[in-house]
């Protein structure tokens, strides 16, 4: 895009064309204070804060060039009134005077604040945004020290209206600027939330039950330029200026937000640090500015039920013993059962936990598996996108696939990312077997039915439009979820998506790859360091000394159970007592991510770096020195003094790592729009980024190593028998899972253990909506209440996973009505 | 002569104990027993003062908190309910604690709260044996209800208070 030069405050700037005064000024560090003004979103001219003087060069018609004055210098015409700055693009040769030099705009700002505090009550002192409130800044800045209005006509409104469950309002603090309902509307797509009444009477209202029903709600708290909308989460939590913020990485999936904990010592919590709210930390390339609220809202589970002692089995139950008895034990077992050691790790671990899990297993001669739901890791390695990836950058020309995810739940950030990447003109294909919110702004939408995945390649070639399209993107990027798919399918799927990427040239293209929409933080560090996930975990398990980390397999799986409980020795190393602790023989406690520092590699392969919050909790220590520990006691060394030295170790071992340095990590750059303290009035309360980046990993394309994927075998779909019905897993993004579970803020979202089905499935099961159903399979039985969803394709069962029923891949079922009824 | 002299000059010296003793005003006091009244404006030991009907001033807002040069308050909120209302606003201080070793009575919590909830006393007898003694919590702090049916928590009708902070008087006015 062109240059244009200005003036502003006497000062010349050259910005883009196409910019608002507001963003040239703030570029050339000029203050001009907004309210309904983001960078984020389009201007809307709302609060009138903006006022400046604005002259233009007069145009000689004829000529079509500046009218020169006496001194050859360009004449300019500044208009009677005051114009709004946010609404006013920069053009060619511009003066404006903003509140620094012109008494006029300084006059009329004040005049503005004046006006709008005219029914703004005087709640700072307990306000939760009372410290970092732009109302309250640009108040003592620009605004007047008294005011012409009359204190009795103050309006008197509804002081705290819950617009759900996690979002509060407050309407007297309103000041209209509709920041948040444009958010829900250009950026989330969901306009859930709008203006009702006109005039000194318009409210916030929301319409949707249960209310504000969005998973970006609490984002409108971050850019709420007064205290209207809070979050029910921090409420009264503890003021502003009081918390410690502490750099750190979102754990709920593989996106990898950057976030930030606030952290404050509590006497509620016995004189304990603990995390008082999580704000996001802005990374252009990753999340911008942006949380969703499953990253906001489930921190809880970092601080309840922890496990604090290691425990031993000793006469049948399980007691707290020394960590020296317990290591002892644990590593006299492990190295007995040497090659038939199995090592059991999610990608909830850090990169330095999960190496240090590897070399042990490689060096005793066991197994180191990943405990997932999805496959398709060796794909991503090999096919991963390369470095210079952002989905913020893709547009028109550029090709999306999202294959077999419902993004939305799954990846929030992404699918929001990805939506704006449509709409700034890229081509979004979406393929999966029922609608999902995704499809609105896809070009291309291809169904195909649950079971098929391995056919789903062979489907979008077939289609001429998607074909032409994939074979014309100047960057093709692939998302692949787990909806409806397990373990295997998903790995053929992953291996066929590559084929599909390679076929049409987009392999070493920078910018393009395959991106596996994970369920953990850290899967894809797993997969490049060298973890593999097997279809056959119970049979990989059965009978061996099992070290299982981070992990639950017991709670998730009645059939993992049954191995768990017939196992040589099994060692739990975890945060909370989980099921799988419970058998345990022995149970090692670690810290959670948030109590030590390490590195996550999220799905679009970056690794960023994560501080320690909170301080250890009881007996507990990091995983990768457990590790170390229990390796020394075998006979082997591990690096375990600190993240940095397993991380050094990493780069130097592990290809895709080769060259990174821990303190590159850290890192970071100038990012637009600007934020921090003195930019809270522009950009809202998201903390800036001065921790770092994070880097993004290589490719196997770029380092010119061998792109060898196993061949896609597929065979022909399974299709239920007589009686039988096909149950296919989903991810939601509330579930009850172990990190979310425990916030019980969220468990109206959660809901209660269901299976969706169509209507016309319903009735041909013979149940109606909130009645019982039993599902049984391979012995297994639950009972769930019955939820009508039109999406779902007839004769298919959706079952969340996590949610109430044990079902991890696609399984044939039968479905009895049960007598029961409930809610 | 020699010897009279100094039994008149002795007598004299006697005579001025004798008037100072039985004569002159007392300046000492017998304290504990006897305690000397304090200025108007004297700054204490801290009160946390109530409303006429029982309810905490405090509305948890920690201003005094961060006003506070020695880093000697801690506050913490939590949410009035109508069945345990503490406050008249929404909000008042489930925790408060200052620790008088660190407190240099320099009245800045005073001039920070915006509803006149602490004051500076006129306690100055603050002695403790150990650092944990130190530490004043809200309920050696709070002033003592007007009646003792008064105190706090209060079960108060819906709606009664629906202010997020009390309302004040405009001082000028």
């Amino acid at each position: 895009m062109t240059d244009v030069t200005l003036t502003i405050d006497g000062k010349q700037v050259t910005v883009p064309a196409g910019i608002t005064i507001v963003d040239a000024a703030k570029r050339a560090g000029i203050d001009i204070p907004v309210f309904c003004y983001h960078p984020k979103l389009e201007p809307a001219g709302m609060c009138r804060m903006c006022l400046v003087e604005i002259g233009r060069p007069i145009i000689d018609r004829t000529t079509g060039q500046p009218v020169l004055d006496e001194q050859d210098q360009p004449k300019i015409q500044f208009m009677p009134k005051l114009e709004t700055a946010c609404t006013n693009l920069v053009s060619e040769g511009m003066v404006v005077k903003t509140q620094h030099t012109s008494e006029k705009a300084r006059q009329g700002q004040g005049e503005i604040v004046e006006f709008l505090l005219t029914s703004h009550p005087l709640d700072c002192p307990i306000c939760d945004k009372g410290g970092e409130c732009p109302l309250q800044d640009l108040t003592m800045r620009y605004g007047p020290a008294e005011s012409r209005f009359l204190y009795d006509e103050k309006q008197r409104l509804a002081k705290h209206v819950p617009l759900g469950e996690l979002i509060w309002l407050d309407r007297e603090r309103c000041i209209q600027c509709g920041r948040c309902i444009r958010f829900q509307e250009d950026i989330a797509g969901e306009p859930v939330i709008g203006f009702d009444k006109r005039g000194r009477t318009t409210q916030i209202i929301t319409f949707t039950e249960p209310g504000f029903d969005s998973i970006f709600s609490g984002n409108t708290t971050d850019i709420c330029p007064v205290g209207a909308l809070t979050t029910a989460d921090f409420r009264f939590g503890a003021r502003p200026w009081e918390l410690t913020p502490v750099t750190s990485i979102c754990s709920q999936c593989a996106v990898g937000c950057n976030i930030v904990f606030s952290t404050r010592r509590e006497a509620r919590a016995g004189g304990r640090i603990v995390i008082k709210r999580v704000m996001p930390r802005q990374n252009e390339q990753v999340n911008e500015i942006w949380i969703c609220d499953k990253g906001r809202f489930a921190h809880h589970y970092l601080e309840t039920d922890r496990l604090t002692k290691p425990l031993w089995r000793r006469d049948g139950d399980l007691q707290p013993t020394s960590w020296q008895e317990a290591l002892d034990l644990t590593a006299k077992r492990l190295s007995e059962a040497g090659s038939d050691l199995v090592i059991l790790a999610s990608g909830r671990l850090s990169n330095e936990d999960l190496l240090n899990l590897k070399l042990l297993a490689d060096m005793a001669g066991g197994q180191a598996l990943l405990y997932t739901h999805m496959g398709g890791g060796e794909a991503t390695t090999l096919f991963g996108v390369s470095r210079g990836f952002d989905l913020g950058h893709l547009g028109a020309g550029d090709v999306i696939v999202v294959a077999a995810s419902d993004l939305y739940e799954e990846a929030p950030i992404w699918w929001l990312r990805v939506k704006a990447a449509a709409q700034r003109g890229a081509d979004l294909i979406v393929a999966n077997p029922r609608q999902t919110k995704l499809d609105r702004y896809a070009r291309w939408v291809v169904r195909y039915a649950y079971g098929d995945e391995a056919q789903l390649v062979e489907k979008l070639k077939a289609d001429s439009g998607v074909s032409q399209a994939l074979a014309g993107a100047s960057r093709l990027v692939i998302f692949f979820g787990s909806e409806g798919v397990g373990q295997e399918q998903s790995s053929t799927l992953a291996f066929s998506l590559a084929q599909l990427l390679q076929e049409n040239g987009h392999v070493a293209k920078p910018g393009s790859g395959l991106i596996g929409v994970w369920p953990r933080p850290n899967d894809q560090g797993a997969w490049e360091i060298g973890f593999r996930a097997m279809d056959d975990l119970a049979e990989q398990m059965r009978g061996k000394g099992l070290y299982i980390v981070g992990a639950d397999p017991v709670g998730d799986d009645p059939a993992l159970a049954e191995v768990v409980r017939a196992a040589r020795f099994v060692v739990v190393q975890e945060i909370r007592f989980t099921e799988t602790a419970r058998l345990a023989d022995v149970v090692l406690p670690a810290q959670t991510y948030a109590e030590r520092e390490g590195t996550f590699t999220s799905g679009e392969r970056r690794v960023q770096r994560f501080y320690a919050a909170l301080p250890p909790m009881g007996e507990t220590y990091p995983d990768f020195v457990i590790t170390a520990h229990l390796a020394q006691g075998m006979g082997y060394v591990l690096e375990g003094s600190s993240s940095e030295g397993v991380f050094n170790h990493l780069a130097r071992t592990v290809s895709a790592f080769k060259g990174l340095t821990y303190a590159q990590l850290a890192e970071a750059a100038e990012q637009w729009p600007i934020t921090g303290r003195a930019h809270y009035y522009f950009s809202g309360t998201v903390h800036p980024n001065r921790e770092g980046l994070g880097v993004a990993l290589s490719n196997a394309a770029e380092r010119g190593e061998p792109l060898a994927l196993p061949s896609v075998e597929a065979g022909p779909a399974q299709r239920p028998q007589e009686g039988e019905w096909l149950a296919v897993p989903v991810t939601r993004a509330y579930d009850r899972g172990s990190t979310v579970w425990p916030s019980r803020l969220l468990t109206q979202r959660i809901g209660q253990a269901a299976v969706y089905v169509s209507s016309a499935t319903a009735e041909a099961l013979g149940v109606a909506a909130g009645e019982s159903v039993q599902l049984s399979w391979n012995g297994h039985q639950v009972e769930v209440v019955v939820r009508i969803d039109e999406t779902i394709p007839r004769g298919v069962l959706l079952t969340p996973r996590s949610c109430g029923v044990p079902l991890f891949e696609p399984t044939f079922l039968s479905v009895e009505v049960a007598n029961t009824v409930r809610g | 002569m020699r010897v009279l002299e100094p039994m008149i000059e002795l007598g004299r010296g006697l005579w001025t104990t004798f008037r100072q003793t039985f004569f002159n005003p007392v300046v000492t006091v017998s304290y504990p027993e006897v305690k000397r009244p304090v200025r108007p404006r004297f700054r204490g030991r801290h009160i946390l003062r109530r409303y006429e009907n029982g309810l905490e001033r405090c509305i948890g807002c920690s201003l005094c908190a961060a006003a506070c040069p020695s880093d000697a308050i801690f506050v913490e909120a939590a949410e009035n309910t109508d069945e345990a209302r503490y406050s008249p606003g929404e909000r008042y201080a489930s925790t408060y604690e200052i620790n008088m070793l660190r407190c240099i009575f320099c009245g800045f919590c005073e001039d920070a709260c915006p509803t006149e909830a602490i004051v500076l006393g006129d306690n100055y007898e603050l002695s403790f044996t150990s650092r944990h003694e130190a530490i004043y919590t809200k309920e050696m702090l709070l002033e003592p209800t007007p009646s003792p049916e008064l105190t706090t928590p209060q079960r108060v009708p819906a709606g009664m208070y629906t202010r997020a902070v009390p309302e004040m008087s405009d001082p000028k006015g």
